[in-house]
C-alpha cells in the first residue's frame, strides 16, 4: 500500500528559529494519522509545509502520492485534493456563509464572472447534508461572525469535505468544543477512514486522537520524537512516555 | 439540541423574519438613504425655491463627479483595510502625461491614453511599495501624494495647459458635454464607472477577493486567495480613475492647472466613510459610496442657499458627517 504523502528531510527555519529539524514523515493510504505535540513542537510549520503555505529549506522533499512535489502552493495543493481544517478555522467572520465556504476557489461562469446563485444553493444543500444546521435563522447570506463555535467548525469541515479531499488535515480541531461538539468532530474523523481517505489529527488532547488513529506520531521540539501503531501500544503507554518526553525530550526510558 | 439552542449569541433573535433580515443584510444602505433623504428634505424647508428648481440639480450632476469618480474604486481599497491619500496627486500626474505626450504630438486623444497610462502607472506604483516592500498603505501614498505632485511640478515648471483642442476633439462632448442639452456627461461616467466596479465587487472573483482579503488576511491567504496581487490591482485602478477623474476635470475647465486635485482629498474620503464603507476594512459598498458622494456634493450649495453664511458650511459638514457615522456603527452593532 502507497504513501499518499511522504516528506523527507524537511527542515524548516525561521531566521534564527528552526521550527522543523530535519524531519521525515508520512500518511499512507487510508490511513489517519494521529500527531501529538506540544505547543512549538513544529505541528502547525508542518501543516503549512503540506499545505503549500511555507516551503521547506533547501534539501527537503515532498512526494505526493509516489511523485515528487516542486513548487508547492495553496492552489497547487487544493488541486492534488489537499484540504485543512485550521485551528483558527480560516474564516472571513464579516463575510456571507457562501462566501466563507467557496473562499479562495469562488465557483465562475468564466471570466472570472461569479455564479453567486450556484454557490447559493450549493450551500443551502451542504447546510442541511453536512452542517446539520436546523435553525431556519442562519441562511447562506448570515455571516459567519454571528455562529457558535461548533457551528464554525462545521463550516471549516464542510468545506474541507466539499472538496473532495484525498487527505484532509485538522489542526486542533476539538480546540474550544463543547462535549457534543467535540463528538461530532471525531465522528467526522472516523468519517474520512470510512471513505478511504486519510487524515492528519493533530491535537494536544492524547484522549481524543488515540481512539481514531491508526498510528500516532509524536513531536518535540521540531523533530519526530516517535511514533506508534495504535494496536502496539495501550493509551495508559501511550500517556506515560508523553509525560517522558515533555520532561526529557526523549520517549524512552 | 437544546443546549446548542442556548449556546448561541442573543444577535441570533434579531436576524428572525423577512423583514428584519432585509434591513440586516441593507443596513448600510438603507442607512445612507435615508440621511440623503433628511438632508435633502432640510434644504427643501431652507430654501424651496432652490430646490424645488431644476438648475441645482443640474449643477450637483456637474460637479459631484469630480471627487466622486475617485471615491468609487476608493472604496474598494478601503474594504482591503488599506488607504490611498495620493489619487490627488495622481489626478495631476495623470495630466501631466497628457501635457506632455500632447505637446510632442499635438493629439488630444494620444494626451488622453497617456493620462489614463500615467494614471495606472501611479497606481501600480502605490500597490508595488505597499504589497512587495511592506510599507504600510498610509504612510506610501502620503509618500508618493507628494512625489507625484513634485513630479508635476518639476515636469510642467508650474505651467498650466490650454485646453481649447480638446474642445474640438470629440472627447470635450463625451466626457463633459451635456446629454440632452441639459444632463452633465460626466454625471453618466460617474454612473458608468460605479456601475462596472459595482459589477466587479459583487459579482466577480476579484471583488470576492477584495472583501476577504480586507477582513481577514490571513485567512484569506491559507485559503489560496492571492492577498497581494489583489491589492496592487485595486490600488491601480485608483490611479487609473483618478486620472480619468482628473482629465474630465481639466476638460470641464478647458485648462490644466499643476494644483489640479487639491481640495478633493476630503470631500472624496468622506463619501467613502459616510456611504458606510468600514475603515477595519471588510465591509462596504459602491452604492453607499455613490450616494453618499451626493450628499457631500450638496450639502455646499445648500448652505448657502439656504441662506446661512459660508462660515457654516465646515460646522454642518462636519456635523452631518458625524452624526450620520455615528449612527451607522449603532446600527451596526444591534442588526449584526
Amino acid at each position: 500500500m502507497g504513501n499518499v504523502l511522504e516528506l523527507r528531510n524537511v527542515s524548516k527555519t525561521f531566521g534564527e528559529v528552526a521550527a522543523l529539524h530535519d524531519v521525515n514523515f508520512h500518511v499512507g493510504s487510508n490511513e489517519i494519522v494521529g500527531l501529538l505535540g506540544d505547543n512549538g513542537a513544529g505541528k502547525s510549520t508542518l501543516v503549512k509545509i503540506i499545505t503549500g503555505y511555507h516551503a521547506p529549506d533547501r534539501g527537503g522533499e515532498l512526494f505526493w502520492q509516489g511523485r515528487k512535489l516542486e513548487h508547492l502552493s495553496v492552489a497547487r495543493a487544493h488541486e492534488l485534493g489537499i484540504e485543512v481544517v485550521y485551528q483558527e478555522r480560516a474564516l472571513a467572520d464579516k463575510q456571507s456563509l457562501w462566501r466563507n465556504i467557496f473562499m479562495g476557489r469562488e465557483l465562475t461562469r468564466g471570466l472570472g464572472v461569479l455564479d453567486v446563485r450556484g454557490m447559493r444553493s450549493e450551500t443551502r444543500k451542504l447546510m442541511q447534508s453536512a452542517m446539520g444546521f436546523t435553525s431556519s435563522a442562519i441562511t447562506p447570506e448570515s455571516t459567519v461572525k454571528t455562529f457558535s463555535g461548533g457551528e464554525r467548525q462545521g463550516v471549516a469541515i464542510t468545506r474541507a469535505l466539499y472538496f473532495e479531499a484525498e487527505l484532509v488535515i485538522l489542526d486542533e480541531p476539538t480546540m474550544g468544543l463543547s462535549l457534543s461538539e467535540t463528538r461530532k468532530a471525531l465522528d467526522f474523523v472516523e468519517g474520512i477512514k470510512k471513505a478511504g481517505k486519510a487524515a492528519i489529527f493533530i491535537d494536544h488532547n492524547i484522549f481524543h486522537v488515540y481512539p481514531v488513529a491508526d498510528r500516532i506520531v509524536v513531536f518535540d521540539r521540531g523533530t519526530v520524537a516517535g511514533q506508534f501503531m495504535k494496536d502496539e501500544v495501550t493509551l495508559e503507554e501511550l500517556t506515560q512516555r508523553l509525560h517522558r518526553v515533555a520532561r526529557t525530550g526523549s520517549l524512552d526510558a | 439540541m437544546s443546549s446548542d439552542e442556548a449556546a448561541r449569541p442573543l444577535s441570533r433573535t434579531a436576524e428572525r423574519g423577512p423583514v428584519a433580515r432585509f434591513l440586516r443584510t441593507y443596513a448600510l444602505q438603507l442607512g445612507i438613504v435615508a440621511v440623503a433623504i433628511v438632508v435633502w428634505v432640510l434644504f427643501l424647508i431652507g430654501s424651496p425655491r432652490t430646490f424645488l428648481a431644476r438648475d441645482i440639480y443640474i449643477s450637483f450632476m456637474s460637479t459631484t463627479p469630480f471627487f466622486a469618480l475617485v471615491a468609487i474604486p476608493l472604496t474598494l481599497v478601503v474594504i482591503t483595510g488599506e488607504i490611498d491619500l495620493s489619487f490627488p496627486s495622481i489626478m495631476a500626474f495623470g495630466m501631466m502625461g497628457y501635457d506632455v505626450v500632447f505637446l510632442a504630438t499635438g493629439s488630444v486623444w494620444l494626451g488622453f491614453v497617456a493620462c489614463l497610462a500615467a494614471g495606472l502607472l501611479a497606481g501600480l506604483l502605490n500597490g508595488f511599495i505597499v504589497v512587495k516592500i511592506g510599507v504600510p498603505s498610509l504612510v506610501t501614498t502620503i509618500g508618493t501624494q507628494f512625489l507625484l505632485r513634485g513630479a508635476v511640478m518639476i515636469v510642467t515648471s508650474g505651467q498650466g495647459l490650454g485646453m481649447t483642442e480638446v474642445q474640438e476633439s470629440g472627447l470635450h462632448s463625451a466626457l463633459v458635454g451635456r446629454a440632452f442639452g441639459v444632463v452633465p456627461a460626466q454625471f453618466f461616467w460617474t454612473i458608468g464607472i460605479g456601475l462596472v466596479v459595482w459589477f466587479l465587487l459583487n459579482r466577480h472573483r476579484y471583488g470576492a477577493h477584495v472583501y476577504l482579503t480586507g477582513d481577514n488576511e490571513e485567512s484569506a491567504r491559507l485559503m489560496g486567495v492571492n492577498v497581494g496581487g489583489t491589492k496592487i490591482v485595486t490600488f491601480a485602478l485608483v490611479g487609473l480613475v483618478a486620472a480619468f477623474a482628473g482629465f474630465v476635470v481639466s476638460a470641464e475647465v478647458l485648462f490644466f492647472w499643476p494644483t489640479l486635485g487639491e481640495g478633493y482629498m476630503l470631500n472624496t474620503l468622506a463619501s467613502v466613510f459616510l456611504g458606510g464603507t468600514s475603515v477595519f476594512g471588510g465591509t462596504g459598498t459602491i452604492f453607499g459610496t455613490f450616494v453618499a458622494s451626493f450628499i457631500i456634493g450638496a450639502i455646499n450649495a445648500g448652505i448657502v442657499a439656504a441662506g446661512l453664511t459660508g462660515f457654516w458650511t465646515s460646522f454642518i459638514y462636519g456635523l452631518i458627517i458625524v452624526a450620520s457615522v455615528s449612527i451607522q456603527t449603532v446600527l451596526g452593532r444591534r442588526l449584526r
